[in-house]
């Protein structure tokens, strides 16, 4: 059972970082992680008045608040116009339209999860996140912080060109991931994402620059260079076994969903 | 008005769909203790030292109990008739915890906030022992998991608690050996199916009050309201009589309900407090200290001829019981008796079998007991035996299933196959799915393939020579029926099931019918609801009882009419005299008249058991899409064509069958009970235990080919667990068509079949290189 | 803390402790159709509409309703009994344990999608797990139910 000592609907993110400075207080998100399990919680801090539950477009970013539901992002008309329908792809296996209705995207991103297919698509953009403390810091950097005591207020996603595709290989539908696998082009940047290793999501630096100017390459090129870039990021991103999958079968995936992203995003297959 | 074999909707669905208080946590008494169980963290453990004074302090805690409050006395939970086949090993807490979970407190609070701070301050020493989790290595253990001497066997089945051996025995006919050496091709391979759980969506739960006569009261979501009795009477060490069990609606049981999981405890609470109690298991404990379907391993061997007929086929299943050993030496005994038979020229065959303790949860009954495991073992092997030979699996089958009149090699619950549309089934199965254009794969020609799979499967209806339907209708005084019944519906209809069969032999109106179920105290003795039984045991009862019934009816009409009752005849509506129709007395008349100065009763108990066991048929066809880089597996189409006999509610024997299918579907692909090296088990939600979802299994398409079954109401046989037996070999199958891998442990995960195509695609590389 | 909110459609004040959970002060309140299935969010059976959407009242604070609009099926009853005798109908209601959260979540699925494919219908629907009817039948039901809509609306 969880037990709440004090609970506290703060007016202002202020508030909320000034009583999350003790050890025992909690930001509430969703709840739907949160309430399993025997917790005994001081001062539970709930954001859930200070509107930040929508998602805002700028000329220049999504401006996505740390209370928006999943549900939001799945069926956000420009958000996926922007992503190719990447975002609703990485939403729509979480378990249930109820469970995206309660789970936040602030809950999703602060946590960190290693399954998270929420934290594998947002790496694969440009992605920031908006610490009331420690202010707007990409999210590359931020998915290695500690966590510490500052609040996730928005997410920004800044509207660079992008081309990206969103995989994710589950043995049952809505189970979580056994790898997920986003592979994007934000301007000429390529990026490329592994989660659910079971570890945290990862950023697959191409250092050997297979796929450096893959925009200008020609589709034999393309297929040349996928080949070995997915061989190289199989190499190169560590797995491991859970009762989902065993180490040896997710770098086989990695090698496999590499290539099936990156294809989709060179456009030369779309469906798999 | 007809109504067997319509599809009418079920008495109690408005009250379902519109979301009324019809469970037992809905009816429980508010004022309840709450009920909550201190279980072991080790496998294997005794308990040395148990302090619980800290934890009585706590404001509003009623009652904590240890084992040194409960009876002595060794008692059986499984859900069967006495004396049990299972045997007794259970106290309500044992000082010797056997598994992670096992009972080693009980304690009862005013609040859950207050039971859970006193299960905190429960301190307990426990002198931790070397688990026994590996099944093949329980027997003869020097780790012995009951060593107690007053572990008893009442029906002796090879079973040695010194052992680790619940049961033990070997069944034979012929000279398997010699035979299988003559055949011309032979397979032996060896099949794991895992532990699964039931997954009813309302976990177990039980509510209990003490009653004006000092009774105490057992609301209970179980299938056995009868065993229940006893198994609380026995554990309390009181006399059943002292036991009353209520069963309101049920939110499924699948067999789990088939043990006693949950009700002894807050029983011993309101007996010693006097106070009502109920206990609601979470999800988790669902998942770690239940009933979960027996994990075996089984070695088939099967032989055919030139010809493609089946020799020979020899069994050996090593099953898991866990902990405790409800309902293992007999689920054991279906994964040979309801295979073996599928194929009817063998001339030898050969059952064996061992069960074991370990020291992991207790196992219990699931859909399909025994047979589920034993179908996907023999079928598994008859495929691979076609493959061997070049045939068509579908061409095997042909050559050898059970056909009516014909022998069910090693099945003795009937001297043959009295009814058999076996071959109706495969035909019509092969017609809804189109086999022959799709077997056995095609080439997507995107990285995908797509195989087909076929399997057959048998079950029983009822234990032969031991299950009792119970069934007391009576008039009342409006002319209006009550149907009394102590079988136990769990949503699976068989209230409206009896009341249709009821409704045709009165000829009247379902709506003129009330069935009531289920409470001890007033309802007819009934088995309950397991092993198939209802509809054609109990079926068989609501018949005799009508019949009679209607001759009661008639001799009081005929006595209103001043005639013999040999002149007479009953309508549904009225009793009249045959030569002079219009001569007549209503039933109103006569159910008025029945109700002052009357010596004769219009009401009839009847109870009916069958010394048969007619067999259900059924076949299974598959299709899947295999991702040949990823193993990712879709089901894309099902089709099963079922022999049920009569189905007494086409549209519930269809629900049966789909979500018998989806169950084995789940079982197939990914229910999976997976233990830590301590003998955790990490399966224990619905995180983390995944059963399908509607996204999860494709397209499920059933028909049926009846037989007409003379022992059964109406010609009706079973059908609740034999439609939970294809899936799993036919998934297998059709995996094995779309890859070449062979899954011979389950459940069939991507990671499997991505894995084994690698290892083909290396054997043939390398193949390649020696060849050339 | 006290809350203020509606239930199904009545105006209400309660005073709540701030760890109580949604689905525990619905079921004091006698909202009995609201079931629990699991303790991960996974099963579906405590969906609520709050603010019309469907949510799990299992993961979901008492105090979080402060201010908002709570239907269950006690809130339906007429609807309820529409769509479920179509249900009833296929045989596909069971053992109706997990029919109330799944009506539900029908419900909340056609104000938000007016004619669902089978598709949808099936991913809108995934959270609500059902071991009974193998979901089939469930699926037949709802497309009986929209054809009935549709000519009811076309008359």
């Amino acid at each position: 059972m969880l037990k709440i000592k004090s609970y506290v609907k703060v007016k202002s993110i202020a508030e909320a970082y000034e009583l999350n400075q003790k050890k025992t207080a909690l930001v509430l998100g969703g709840m739907v992680w949160l309430k399993m399990g025997n917790r005994n919680i001081s001062t539970a801090i709930d954001l859930s008045g200070l509107g930040l539950d929508t998602v805002q477009e700028l000329d220049d970013e999504f401006v996505i608040g740390c209370m928006t539901p999943l549900r939001e992002l799945e069926i956000h008309k420009n958000l996926n116009t922007y992503t190719q329908g990447a975002i609703r792809e990485s939403i729509r296996h979480i378990v249930g339209v109820q469970f995206r209705n309660c789970a936040t995207v602030g809950g999703s991103i602060w946590g960190r999860y290693g399954f998270s297919d929420v934290l594998t698509m947002f790496l694969a953009m440009d992605t920031w996140v908006e610490l009331y403390d420690a202010g707007r810091i990409p999210l590359t950097e931020f998915v290695n912080r500690k966590k510490d005591n500052d609040i996730l207020v928005n997410i920004i996603v800044k509207k660079k060109p992008l081309s990206v595709c969103y995989m994710s290989q589950r043995n049952s539908k809505t189970d979580f991931p056994v790898l997920t696998c986003a592979a994007s082009l934000i301007g000429e940047e390529v990026r490329t994402v592994i989660g659910a290793r079971p570890g945290r999501a990862m950023v697959v630096e191409d250092k050997q620059q297979f796929l450096k100017d893959f925009r200008n390459m020609t589709d034999e090129q393309r297929t040349e260079a996928i080949e070995k870039f997915a061989v190289y990021a199989a190499e190169n991103v560590n797995t491991a076994g859970n009762m989902r999958a065993s180490e040896e079968y997710r770098t086989l995936l990695v090698k496999v969903l590499t290539k099936r992203a990156w294809e989709a995003v060179g456009g030369m297959k779309d469906e798999y | 008005m007809k109504y067997v074999n319509q599809p009418v909707q079920k008495t109690d669905a408005m009250a379902l769909v519109t979301g009324k208080p019809v469970y037992t946590d809905d009816l429980a008494p508010k004022d309840c203790l709450i009920v909550k169980i201190l279980r072991s963290p080790h496998a294997n453990a005794w308990v040395e030292e148990i302090k619980t004074e800290n934890a009585m302090k706590v404001a509003g805690i009623a009652c904590i109990l240890t084992y040194k409050d409960v009876p002595q006395k060794r008692f059986t939970l499984a859900g069967q008739t006495a004396p049990e086949m299972s045997p007794d090993d259970r106290l309500i807490i044992d000082r010797h915890v056997r598994f992670v979970g096992d009972t080693v407190a009980i304690v009862a609070g005013e609040t859950e906030a207050a039971v859970d701070l006193a299960l905190k301050r429960i301190k307990v020493q426990y002198r931790v022992e070397t688990p026994v989790l590996d099944m093949h290595q329980a027997k003869d253990n020097s780790v012995v998991i009951h060593p107690e001497e007053d572990w008893k066997l009442k029906i002796p089945l090879g079973g040695d608690n010194k052992r680790n051996l619940c049961a033990n025995a070997l069944e034979e006919q012929g000279d398997v050996d010699k035979v299988l050496r003559e055949c011309k091709y032979t397979v032996e391979h060896t099949y794991h199916t895992k532990a699964n759980q039931q997954t009813m969506m309302e976990t177990f739960r039980t509510a209990c009050y003490m009653d004006h006569f000092g009774r105490l009261i057992v609301l209970s979501s179980t299938q056995i309201p009868f065993h229940v009795r006893r198994i609380v009477g026995r554990a309390l060490d009181i006399p059943a009589s002292k036991v009353r069990v209520i069963k309101p609606r049920i939110g499924g049981g699948f067999g789990a309900k088939q043990t006693s999981v949950s009700e002894i405890y807050p029983a011993i609470v309101t007996w010693k407090t006097g106070r009502p109690s109920k206990l609601i298991f979470s999800r988790y404990e669902s998942m770690i200290c239940s009933s979960p379907r027996h994990e075996m391993e089984i070695t088939v061997r099967a032989g055919a001829d030139e010809n493609g007929i089946i020799k020979a086929i020899d069994v050996y299943t090593l099953s898991n019981t866990g902990a405790y050993g409800e309902h293992s030496s007999t689920t054991v005994g279906l994964s040979g008796h309801k295979s073996i038979a599928l194929y009817r020229h063998t001339e030898a065959y050969r059952f064996a079998f061992d069960v074991v303790y370990t020291n992991v949860q207790a196992a219990g009954a699931y859909r399909g007991y025994g047979a589920t495991q034993g179908i996907f073992a023999v079928e598994s092997a008859v495929n691979e035996l076609a493959h061997k030979m070049g045939m068509d699996p579908v061409k095997v089958k042909e050559l050898n299933m059970p056909v009516e009149g014909g022998p069910l090699p090693g099945y003795h619950d009937v001297p043959y196959a009295q009814s058999c549309s076996m071959d109706r089934c495969m035909a019509r199965a092969k017609e809804m799915f189109h086999w022959d254009s799709r077997y056995p794969f095609r080439d997507m020609g995107n990285g995908k393939v797509r195989g087909v799979g076929v399997a057959m499967a048998m079950q029983g209806s009822s234990i032969a020579g031991v299950d009792v339907g119970g069934a007391d209708i009576k008039v009342n005084e409006d002319g209006s029926y009550t149907l009394a019944l102590g079988c136990t519906d769990m949503g699976t209809g068989c209230d409206t099931v009896m009341a249709q069969i009821a409704a045709d032999c009165l000829e009247t109106p379902m709506e003129n019918i009330v069935v009531f179920s289920v409470d001890t105290d007033i309802s007819p003795y009934d088995s309950g609801s397991y092993a198939s039984a209802t509809t054609y045991t109990t079926g068989m009862a609501v018949m005799k009882a009508c019949q009679e019934l209607r001759k009661n009816i008639c001799e009081f009409g005929a006595e209103m009419l001043e005639t013999e009752v040999d002149k007479v005849a009953f309508d549904g509506t009225y009793v009249f005299v045959e030569d002079a129709e219009e001569k007549k007395v209503s039933l109103e008349a006569i159910a008025l008249k029945s109700t002052f100065f009357n010596n004769r009763e219009l009401q009839v108990v009847k109870q009916h058991s069958s010394p048969l066991s007619p067999p259900p048929f059924m076949v299974g066809m598959a299709e899947v899409e295999v991702d040949t880089e990823t193993g990712g597996i879709e089901l894309t189409d099902y089709v099963a064509v079922v022999d049920c006999g009569t189905p007494i509610n086409p549209n519930l024997a269809r629900v049966q069958t789909e979500g018998g299918i989806a169950q084995g579907v789940g079982m197939a692909l990914f229910e999976d009970v997976q233990y830590t090296d301590k003998g955790k088990i990490r399966n224990n939600s619905f995180m983390q235990y995944k059963i399908p979802t509607r996204e999860d299994i494709g397209n499920i398409r059933v028909d049926f080919e009846c037989s007409y079954e003379e022992s059964g109401p109406f010609g009706a046989k079973s059908i609740g667990e034999l439609v939970i037996d294809t899936p799993c070999p036919a998934i297998a199958e059709a995996v094995y068509n779309a890859t070449g891998v062979r899954i011979r442990e389950l459940p069939i995960t991507p990671e499997k079949v991505a894995m084994g195509i690698l290892k083909n695609q290396m054997k043939e590389k390398k193949q390649e290189k020696e060849n050339g | 803390m006290n809350i203020s909110f509606w239930l199904n459609g009545v105006r209400r004040q309660e005073e709540i402790e701030p760890g109580l959970l949604l689905i525990d002060f619905l079921r004091e309140k006698g909202c009995f159709s609201v079931k629990r299935g699991c303790e991960t969010a996974n099963c579906g059976l405590c969906t609520v509409l709050v603010d019309d959407r469907p949510i799990l009242s299992c993961s979901t604070l008492a105090v979080r309703i402060d201010g908002k609009k709570v239907v269950t099926m006690e809130g339906m009853q007429e609807e309820a009994k529409e769509f479920g005798t179509f249900l009833a109908n296929e045989g596909a209601e069971q053992c109706g344990f997990c029919n109330p959260g799944f009506i539900m979540n029908v419900f909340a699925m056609l104000r938000e999608i007016k004619e669902p494919t089978e598709a949808q219908i099936k991913e809108y629907l995934a959270g609500n797990l059902c071991r009974c009817s193998g979901f089939v039948s469930q699926t037949a039901s709802i497309l009986k139910f929209l054809e009935y809509k549709k000519a009811q609306e076309e008359a």
